[in-house]
């Protein structure tokens, strides 16, 4: 059933690949390769001499407790993040493919966040949750709670999710509400038939067909949790209260070039690349598995 | 607003310059101030250009302290560093070991032939860039040392009287207690819990922060912040935050917003604290010296600073070392060290600049202004209060910050906090003793 266009001779395929192939090579494996090789080294900051260690560097991060602890936050981190920005985005698209006036509107609308950058949405969270002057501490305030996420670790894991998650919502909404255009109506109208009222229908029909999209922003929000949010720890959190929100790349970055230990910094984030290759792999070995396209 | 746009086209004019002017040497000047800071040192910089035509200083602000030397570790890999990179004190260990990299300033001016003294600076400032055998290495530019400031109008409304006696630690823990009990809600916050409530306590008690004269006198050194001094004020402070008589802001200098808006009675902060505090509160203010507790160490031995020193970059021209040179010997000079002090609240970096300060009746009219002055220069240093200098200081400060949380969140005591904070900050010791071996 598959149709191949198949090109004559190799030169135009080459050329055809080559900017794609090229910009990889510059934009991703030269500086992988650079990491892989600097990772075997203790440099001293300037670069003017290095120590060869081997491994060393990744034996003294895996001897390191904080390090391995930092694996259980990535973790909890990432799967918080997932959840809270597909499940809403889910939700909205849904509810958005329903109206029948205003759609365009409260699409626009939904869309926006996405535009913020993460440092700066960090900074917007940051304020409304600010211990002395935020909006939203003052409210809990009122209503008896003692909000302080600069002392209490499971307060600033829950803010950092939420402002990472915040502006990915609008990217998976748009992603959900294009799936949800595309379900068949016929199918929908057949249940509706039989009797299915909407919700039955959205778990048995509409859910299955969107499994797709939903295993494609999957592993898309994985990566994104484990990578892009760097910029919302370090506004909000700086990785604290102790080591409450510090995350494996938000490590590397302070390792790196606040500490100047470009050795471990590059060993972590060779470790981090292994990890998310894996999680990759998992993912479509076991989950793809269960996706009907 | 007004101010900004003057401030945008000065920086816009000063960039232009060299390009009318191609006979002059162009100083590149790296630095990490915004705000008032920012515009006293374009005033600092534009001053300079105008009274000499050989030189041209060009002053760039790049980030926030840390990101300010990574900008000129960065610049320096790729062969493009600036002729003078401001570097705060956490990096000097970092600096010196950059053998290559760096020039020292006393070869700097040697060479150059500009006016310079070394004898000129306060002992207690210059000692913390200057090696063992007293060559400076890099020049003090903006030096401040931490000291208690007290809201004397929340004094008097928790009841207390404001001039009440806070030398020691011991006094000012009963007098938490009053401010609590008299409706306080924030009798004590602070700055840079690390610098002041570990560094300085330690210098301040003449006890060691770190072994080898706090890493003076070499790279094999190790944290011996948990010793029963540090142990017994982290241990009290741990039991005001319980009773919430000391409220945790954050890591930096988030508390300074809750002191200057009125709504801590006592904050302990950075003399630099003066320029903020003196514009923002709306209440009656005054300085204290930093208390201690009475009967622990040597106390009170003196203070040691924080802040910054510029650092002159290896890989230029001779005839550019002759203008950095010059301009580092103006930055020196008395009345440009005066009315920088004054203006900022920094300590002066040389005698002069302090006398003369003190016969222009600065200190009379501004009082407080000198305590920070008399607290550091009271006694003779030890090697326990000449300064620290520690490799990766940057994130032992940070492995510090978070087992301080601990103890202010109530999962550790003092002592577990202390002993984890040394085994962890050991560990990069020994790490930067390696990469510079």
């Amino acid at each position: 059933m598959e149709k191949r266009v198949t090109f004559k001779g190799w030169l135009l395929p080459f050329i055809l690949i080559a900017p794609q192939v090229f910009i990889s090579a510059v934009f991703f494996f030269y500086p992988a390769g650079q990491a892989i090789w600097q990772s075997l080294f203790i440099p001293d900051p300037f670069g003017l001499s290095s120590q060869f260690v081997g491994l060393g560097n990744f034996e003294y991060l895996l001897n390191d407790r904080f390090y391995r602890a930092s694996f259980l936050t990535t973790a909890i981190f990432s799967i918080l993040v997932t959840l809270v920005s597909m499940v809403p985005a889910l939700f909205l698209a849904v509810i958005a493919d329903r109206l029948v006036k205003g759609a365009g509107v409260y699409r626009t609308l939904l869309i926006w966040p996405y535009a913020v950058a993460p440092a700066v949405a960090g900074v917007l969270w940051l304020f409304m949750f600010n211990t002395r002057v935020g909006v939203v501490s003052w409210y809990l305030g009122q209503l008896g709670y003692d909000w302080n996420h600069v002392l209490n670790g499971n307060e600033a894991m829950g803010l950092v999710v939420v402002a990472s998650a915040w502006g990915r919502i609008s990217y998976n909404f748009l992603f959900f509400f294009a799936a949800l255009q595309a379900v068949p109506k016929s199918v929908i109208e057949a249940a509706a038939i039989d009797g299915a009222r909407f919700w039955r229908r959205f778990f048995t029909i509409v859910l299955p067909l969107l499994s797709p999209t939903t295993f494609f922003l999957l592993v898309v929000n994985i990566v994104y949790s484990f990578f892009e949010t760097f910029g919302v720890i370090h506004t909000i959190t700086a990785g604290g209260p102790q080591q409450a929100t510090t995350i494996l790349v938000y490590k590397v970055f302070s390792d790196g070039f606040v500490g100047q230990d470009l050795g471990s910094s590059s060993a972590q984030s060779v470790i981090l690349l292994i990890v998310v290759g894996l999680l990759t792999v998992l993912q479509f070995k076991f989950i793809e598995k269960r996706v009907h396209y | 607003m007004k101010r900004l746009l003057l401030g945008t086209i000065a920086a816009g004019t000063t960039a232009l310059t060299p390009i009318v002017a191609s006979a002059q040497t162009e100083i590149q000047f790296w630095h990490a101030f915004t705000g008032r800071l920012g515009e006293l040192v374009a005033a600092q910089v534009e001053d300079f250009n105008e009274k000499q035509d050989d030189y041209e200083v060009v002053a760039s602000h790049k980030g926030n302290y840390s990101e300010t030397l990574n900008a000129g570790i960065a610049a320096f890999r790729a062969g493009e560093q600036p002729h003078i990179l401001m570097v705060f004190e956490v990096g000097t260990a970092t600096m010196m070991g950059a053998q290559g990299a760096i020039k020292p300033v006393y070869e700097v001016m040697e060479e150059s032939g500009a006016e310079f003294d070394p004898d000129a600076y306060i002992g207690s400032v210059k000692g913390y860039y200057t090696t063992t055998d007293g060559q400076m290495l890099s020049l003090p530019f903006n030096s401040s040392t931490p000291v208690l400031w007290v809201n004397r109008d929340a004094f008097e409304a928790a009841g207390v009287d404001p001039d009440t006696d806070l030398s020691t630690w011991q006094k000012v823990d009963e007098v938490l207690t009053q401010l609590k009990e008299g409706g306080e809600d924030c009798p004590l916050v602070t700055a840079w819990q690390s610098w002041i409530h570990l560094e300085n306590l330690s210098a301040y008690h003449d006890v060691p922060f770190a072994t080898q004269d706090n890493g003076f006198a070499g790279t094999d050194t190790e944290l011996a912040l948990n010793g029963p001094v540090q142990v017994k004020h982290i241990e009290k402070m741990g039991e005001w935050a319980e009773d919430g008589k000391f409220i945790y802001t954050g890591r930096r200098n988030e508390g300074g917003a809750n002191f200057r808006s009125g709504e801590c009675a006592l904050f302990t902060e950075s003399s630099a604290g003066y320029a903020g505090i003196k514009a923002e509160a709306e209440f009656d203010f005054d300085v204290r010296p930093l208390p201690y507790w009475e009967g622990e160490g040597n106390a009170p031995q003196n203070t040691i600073i924080g802040g910054a020193s510029l650092w002159v970059m290896e890989g230029h021209e001779p005839e550019d070392y002759k203008g950095v040179g010059e301009f580092l010997s103006y930055l020196s000079s008395t009345p440009v060290q005066a009315q920088w002090h004054q203006d900022t609240g920094y300590l002066p970096i040389t005698s002069a600049a302090g006398e003369a300060t003190r016969e222009a009746g600065f200190y009379e009219e501004n009082p407080g202004t000198d305590t920070a002055v008399t607290q550091m220069t009271a006694k003779e240093p030890t090697a326990n209060s000449k300064g620290i200098r520690l490799g990766s200081f940057d994130q032992i400060r940070g492995i510090i910050d978070e087992e301080l949380e601990g103890v202010w969140a109530g999962d550790k005591s003092a002592q577990e906090a202390l002993d984890s904070a040394k085994e962890r900050g050991d560990q990069l010791l020994r790490r930067f003793e390696q990469a510079n071996r």
